[in-house]
């Protein structure tokens, strides 16, 4: 089984650019499968499921997205194996930007759109600076210029990355999204293999259910923001 | 199952014929991110202050090496900045790379669309061959395959799509690098849903789009779409301008004219040009000038008497290929002369005048 991770930020198209490009995939006896992990709720799952795909939910609620992601993505990969699929896929959202679900040997895909504006790039993050393969949605809307910016903002944060276009809606561009899932590395060994950047460092108490604010209440590891006096002359 | 192995297959085959395998023994790992060491870039370059900034990392100061800026940096900083050395070497080589990887443009002397199947999958009747300044329209009813059409040569397709034609550059079939990247594909796309979205003014707007190209003079490229977007509007524009407030025509203008002037894909493909405010005349022109294809869907009679060519699209073939005759081309110079008073008709109501002068009058005596 293929394992591939899909992450983007909240609404940049995700899964509309899965189903769209595993209906390419579906159409050529390819069993393929989604496990969506989401922080709060997410109807996703019913789409892929209308759509014929088996599709598991994940939601992290009171725990670190992040953390909750690596630590159930082993199950979720056995889940995949006994239902047999040829590929699975793991969308998750972008979350805080700070961290990437991507793992080294794995397919890594990375979803952008034109609409979150050319600055996004470089807002982003390990999410789109490791990923393998960059697909930005939504360029129908924006214009041809607009759209060399943004991959050249693109290519200044990843250089190796294959960078496509793809619109979820239409699904022109999903053929070839199709061909690099199914070219993706095969049976990956997923125990024992390494995050592609590690998630944070920090805990203090706020992470472990503090509400108050004041310095009586920070403890743990604590960063605190650098602001530059003012020169009164 | 066997037929999709090898279309599965032939993306990595073509792959691993352009560049040799890598140690790990699959062709497919050429996909993934390779954890080796970039070599450490230049930290002599100026663009490094930029790269810098942008991170909100200390200055560059005096170091002369990547690695004895690192050193200098706190024991605190190295440790909660979130970046270690090799990834600020990625990162610097990543940033002073784009230039690179973006400017040149595709050249290309001939596209080549060797003919597929109809929606019954009867074989097409026509191979076609374009050429740089070649500009061919696309007519037919809604569902008819244009756009399919147009799909086949921006996904440079190789008889594997539903249509089974096959897109060859220069003779060739393209690279599969060039397939399955964006940067790859030689077609640029101007269609009617398109808008600005960025909240700039043209001329930084311009000079974002010349810095991606990494060109010799970016200010006189800039320039030079400027002025030609203000000679397709009608309605002038200037630098300061912002591109939210330009009108419908203005921005469609200034498509066009960064299309021609500043992208570097060989192709165009347009749906439609609206007749709202654009010397579309004019346009083809330029296109035409900078020794683009263009392929345009229209129905406008004056724009596709305008091509070499039109292709009529029907049941997802090309049915028949047209070439102006002598009475067309008279006719569309008629034409031409009706929609230039039309225009004038049109800049009058602008201006708040009445049109309420006899027919003959109005229109005038040459009115064919």
């Amino acid at each position: 089984m293929k394992l591939v991770t899909f992450a983007g930020p909240p609404s940049s198209g995700k899964t509309a650019v899965l189903l769209k490009t595993l209906a390419h995939l579906q159409r050529e006896g390819r069993k393929v499968g989604i496990v969506k992990f989401d922080c709060l709720a997410s109807q996703d799952a019913e789409r892929f499921r209308a759509a014929g795909i088996p599709a598991l939910t994940g939601l992290s609620g009171n725990f670190c997205p992040d953390h909750y992601f690596i630590t159930n993505i082993e199950d979720c990969a056995a889940w995949g194996r006994k239902q047999g699929l040829d590929l699975l896929v793991s969308e998750s959202a972008g979350l805080c930007n700070r961290c990437a679900p991507h793992i080294r040997g794995h397919l890594a895909v990375c979803v952008l759109d034109h609409l979150a504006g050319v600055h996004t790039p470089r807002k982003i993050g390990p999410m789109l600076k490791t990923a393998d393969v960059v697909l930005v949605t939504k360029g129908d809307i924006v214009s041809q210029a607009e759209r060399e910016v943004f991959a050249f903002r693109v290519r200044q944060v990843n250089a190796k990355a294959r960078l496509l276009f793809v619109n979820g809606i239409t699904g022109q561009g999903s053929w070839e999204v199709s061909r690099l899932l199914d070219a993706a590395p095969d049976n990956a060994p997923l125990t024992g293999g390494k995050l592609r950047f590690s998630v944070p460092s920090a805990v203090c108490s706020y992470c472990l259910g503090e509400t108050e604010i004041g310095e009586d209440h920070q403890h743990g590891t604590v960063r605190k923001i650098q602001i530059e006096e003012a020169n009164h002359v | 199952m066997s037929e999709v192995t090898t279309v599965g297959r032939s993306v990595l085959a073509r792959d691993s014929a352009h560049e040799p395998q890598d140690g790990n023994g699959s062709p497919a790992s050429r996909l993934l991110h390779t954890e080796d060491a970039a070599a450490e870039p230049s930290f002599t370059d100026p663009r490094c202050d930029e790269f810098l900034l942008l991170n909100k990392l200390p200055s560059r100061a005096a170091h002369r090496t990547l690695r004895a800026w690192w050193e200098a940096q706190s024991w605190d900083f190295r440790a909660e900045s979130g970046w270690d050395f090799e990834r600020l070497v990625d990162g610097l080589a990543a940033f002073l790379g784009a230039n690179a990887s973006m400017g040149q443009g595709a050249t290309l002397c001939t596209l080549e669309i060797r003919r597929g199947r109809d929606k019954s999958g009867n074989p097409e009747q026509f191979d076609l061959i374009f050429k740089p300044g070649d500009v061919v329209c696309l007519v037919g009813p809604t569902g008819a395959g244009k756009s399919r059409f147009l799909g086949d040569i921006e996904c440079l397709a190789q008889g594997d799509t539903p249509t089974g034609r096959t897109v060859l550059i220069d003779g060739q079939p393209p690279a599969a690098e060039s397939r399955f990247t964006g940067e790859g594909k030689i077609v640029a796309q101007i269609t009617q849903n398109m808008n600005f979205v960025m909240d700039l003014p043209v001329a930084e707007f311009l000079k974002m789009h010349a810095e991606s190209r990494a060109l010799a003079a970016p200010e006189s490229a800039m320039q030079r779409v400027l002025e030609a977007a203000i000679r397709m509007a009608g309605e002038p524009f200037g630098p300061e301008t912002p591109l939210t407030q330009l009108s419908g025509g203005q921005s469609r203008a200034l498509m066009i004219a960064d299309a021609a002037f500043l992208s570097p894909k060989p192709v165009v493909l347009i749906d439609e040009i609206e007749n709202a405010g654009v010397d579309r005349i004019r346009a083809l022109e330029f296109f035409v000038d900078q020794g683009k294809i263009v392929l345009l869907s229209t129905h406008d009679p004056l724009l596709a008497l305008s091509g070499a060519r039109r292709l009529v699209i029907r049941h997802g073939a090309v049915q028949q290929v047209i070439e102006p005759t002598a009475q067309e081309i008279a006719n569309r110079d008629r034409i031409a002369a009706l929609d230039r008073k039309l225009a004038r008709l049109r800049e009058r109501i602008r201006l708040g005048e009445r049109l309420d002068e006899p027919w003959a009058e109005l229109v005038g005596e040459t009115l064919p």
